[in-house]
């Protein structure tokens, strides 16, 4: 009976008219224990897993200036801070739930008001993964957020700092590597944690700059028309490992490496290649509170080889970025942490594209979470950048997480 | 343990057992005996709440024939992801080997309605169950039969170390409210919701939380609010655990006289108890009681 209550409690029609009712007394013996068996399939995750859908939203919102005025140049992500004053960053609508036995499935919708005070969807996630491929195997099928290195997976809500690393925007432009495809894992059978993943994905449109991209844009100087998919060739490849350690019994080490081949759109048999590392090593104490207090460092680097086709033959280019953070938890709910970036290499034919140039960052942020399910961060960073004037810039970021939004990675 | 020698060890046994916490874990060991091997996620000293779902926990998952979670949303910031990186059908949501200890068990505290102002409230109701024996003794028993289900060869054995640890459980009831039968109705102080269920066993009142709602630090005002009512009812003792700030417990006790209590409600949190639910639970009525009695 109390179960249909709550299913019915847990509908937002009904939450408005819903009358506060005294919980039932206690009874002085519990229960016998039910029947054992199985119970029925949901993910359990809020609501405790009285819905076949968890729904959550999550808006990410940053005011705050910028010694440079054009903050959109400035910053390299697409859900960065983007002017002076406030920025919707993004609001995040995720659902998720168990499809069946065998299928996962998650859809993100981003929503973003542009500096126009236009509103834009973006289809950012939709995808399904499986869940009982024997041999420790795993598929996942849909649009998503590749799996290369560390920070590319993850959304703009659970980063570190206020905005993306300057590499990722470099190698994976604004929102991101993330194109419709398939991707296979496995779990291999070693002591330790060790997996090896596998991506076969579309190499055009805006989510795969180094790769196909999109007609109109350019590549170190070189315009850009992507080609039509004539063989297994011309598909984006991105294989991963990543292997985890357990040191002693309060530190945890993660180290990755990925890779993504694929043709450009430069030109018929032009290909880029990425190659990345990344390690991510975190304290925490034995007697963790809410999990502070913790230190955590995570650093990735990628070199990118761009074959650009220069009619005969190719000219090839090569650059590369890195970024290191460190964040400590001080004590429950607040952190703080400070990132170095660097980007370089190769300029390419256009001396005036500045996403080519060399630069340099170093931020340094305070973080106040009031609860899991909001936060509020300070930001100040400090850009040394070549061909433009170096720039200070002040961020306050505000997040704020409603309904059951499904637990995020280590 | 290494996840190196978890491995091994885990290949031996004729069940593998994971537990989510580790008062799940001491009572399948109990249960099991030499028949499984029991492997714990979280520390006995840390949050339960906010465990990090480390790699090495998916590969535990992953070679596991058992898993028990206490499923009333304890660990739903960590467990999800870990069972979705386990790729393990034996212990998905709905197989056998998926345990959820809170089944069949009368929760307490459950929100008539889910409203994230009221703090981190669970829509299953208070998920620290475990601290009432008799919701122990109904879990040794959903164990024992799970672990039936799963390997009939073993089940005998089960049902013998079921019996005995009821029969070690029943003869310490005896002796535990023999000790908090000077006390009923004495109200308590403790941080957060943990012990409602202690409470309503052995006859206490578990109402005045250091937090000013579940999961919420506590501020200096409610904190005032707590003092006096404190100094009002005459509360004397205040329950703090390993992972909870001894220093406001400890800033609250000495201005109303009170004692702080150390307890905790996990086995291996408390000197003495690692591994065993009954030690655990005859540790924090002795020190209950002891703080109790000092009071009076």
């Amino acid at each position: 009976m109390r179960s249909l209550l709550l299913v019915a409690l847990a509908l937002p029609a009904c939450l408005a008219h819903a009358q506060e009712t005294p919980a039932p007394p206690p009874t002085p013996e519990p229960a016998p224990p039910a029947p054992s068996s199985p119970a029925p399939i949901t993910i359990a995750s809020g609501g405790a897993g009285k819905n076949y859908l968890n729904i959550s939203v999550d808006g990410l919102i940053a005011v705050g200036a910028s010694t440079e005025p054009d903050v959109e140049g400035l910053e390299v992500g697409g859900h960065d801070p983007a002017q002076r004053g406030f920025t919707l960053q993004n609001l995040e609508l995720v659902f998720d739930g168990a499809v069946d036995p065998y299928f996962k499935g998650q859809a993100n919708v981003i929503l973003q008001i542009t500096p126009d005070g236009e509103t834009n969807v973006e289809l950012e996630e939709a995808f399904a993964t499986t869940t009982s491929i024997p041999h420790n195997f795993q598929f996942k099928v849909g649009q998503y957020l590749t799996e290369f290195g560390r920070i590319n997976p993850t959304h703009p809500h659970s980063w570190d700092f206020v905005d993306q690393p300057l590499v990722s925007g470099k190698m994976f432009g604004g929102d991101g590597l993330r194109s419709v495809g398939v991707r296979v894992s496995w779990l291999m059978p070693t002591p330790f944690y060790s997996e090896i993943l596998v991506a076969a994905l579309n190499a055009k449109g805006e989510t795969a700059t180094s790769f196909g991209s999109v007609f109109g844009e350019s590549q170190f100087g070189y315009p850009i028309n992507p080609e039509d998919v004539k063989s297994f060739g011309d598909m984006l490849y991105v294989p991963r490992y990543n292997a985890s350690f357990d040191i002693g019994d309060t530190q945890t080490l993660v180290v990755g490496a990925s890779a993504a081949f694929g043709p450009n759109g430069t030109g018929p048999g032009a290909d880029t290649t990425i190659g990345g590392l990344d390690v991510f090593w975190k304290w925490k104490s034995a007697r963790a509170d809410k999990g502070f207090p913790f230190v955590k460092i995570q650093a990735e680097g990628m070199a990118r080889k761009y074959e650009a086709a220069d009619f005969p033959g190719f000219t090839t280019f090569h650059d590369h970025g890195a970024y290191l953070q460190t964040v400590w938890g001080i004590k429950p709910m607040w952190t703080v942490g400070a990132r170095y970036d660097t980007v370089g290499g190769d300029i390419g034919i256009d001396p005036t594209d500045p996403r080519f140039q060399p630069r340099e960052r170093t931020s340094l942020e305070g973080t106040w979470y009031p609860t899991e399910y909001s936060k509020l961060r300070l930001q100040y960073a400090y850009d040394g950048r070549t061909g433009s004037p170096n720039a200070s810039s002040v961020w306050l970021q505000f997040e704020f997480l409603l309904g059951a939004h499904a637990a995020h990675k280590f | 343990m290494t996840p190196a020698l978890s491995a091994l060890t885990l290949t031996l046994a004729a069940l593998r057992v994971v537990a989510t916490t580790p008062e799940y874990g001491a009572i399948a060991t109990a249960v099991g005996g030499d028949k499984t091997t029991v492997v714990t996620l979280a520390k006995p000293t840390e949050d339960p709440h906010f465990v990090d779902a480390k790699p090495s926990h998916i590969v535990t998952l992953n070679r596991a024939d058992v898993l028990i979670e206490g499923g009333a949303e304890l660990e739903v910031g960590w467990l999800p992801p870990l069972l979705e990186g386990a790729r393990n059908a034996k212990i998905a949501a709905g197989a056998p080997g998926h345990i959820r200890a809170s089944e069949g068990i009368q929760l307490l505290d459950v929100p008539a309605v889910l409203d994230r102002s009221q703090g981190d409230v669970h829509a299953a109701g208070n998920p620290h169950f475990m601290m009432d024996p008799q919701n122990a003794r109904l879990v040794a028993q959903h164990l024992a039969d799970a672990f039936c289900r799963l390997d009939a060869g073993g089940c005998a054995g089960y049902k013998a170390n079921l019996t005995s640890f009821q029969g070690k459980l029943d003869a310490k009831m005896a002796d535990w409210a023999a000790a908090f039968a000077p006390f009923k109705g004495t109200p308590i102080v403790t941080y957060h919701p943990t012990w409602r269920y202690f409470a309503q066993r052995f006859g206490l009142v578990s109402e005045l939380y250091l937090e000013p709602k579940p999961g919420i630090p506590p501020s200096p005002p409610h904190l005032a609010a707590v003092m006096q009512t404190m100094n009002e009812k005459k509360v004397r003792i205040v329950l703090v655990e390993p992972f909870q700030s001894r220093k406001t417990a400890e800033a609250v006790a000495s201005r109303t006289g009170a004692t702080v209590v150390d307890v905790c409600q996990f086995p291996g949190g408390l000197p003495g108890t690692q591994n065993d639910y009954i030690a655990l639970l005859d540790a924090d009525v002795k020190a209950i009681a002891a703080g109790l009695g000092a009071a009076k």
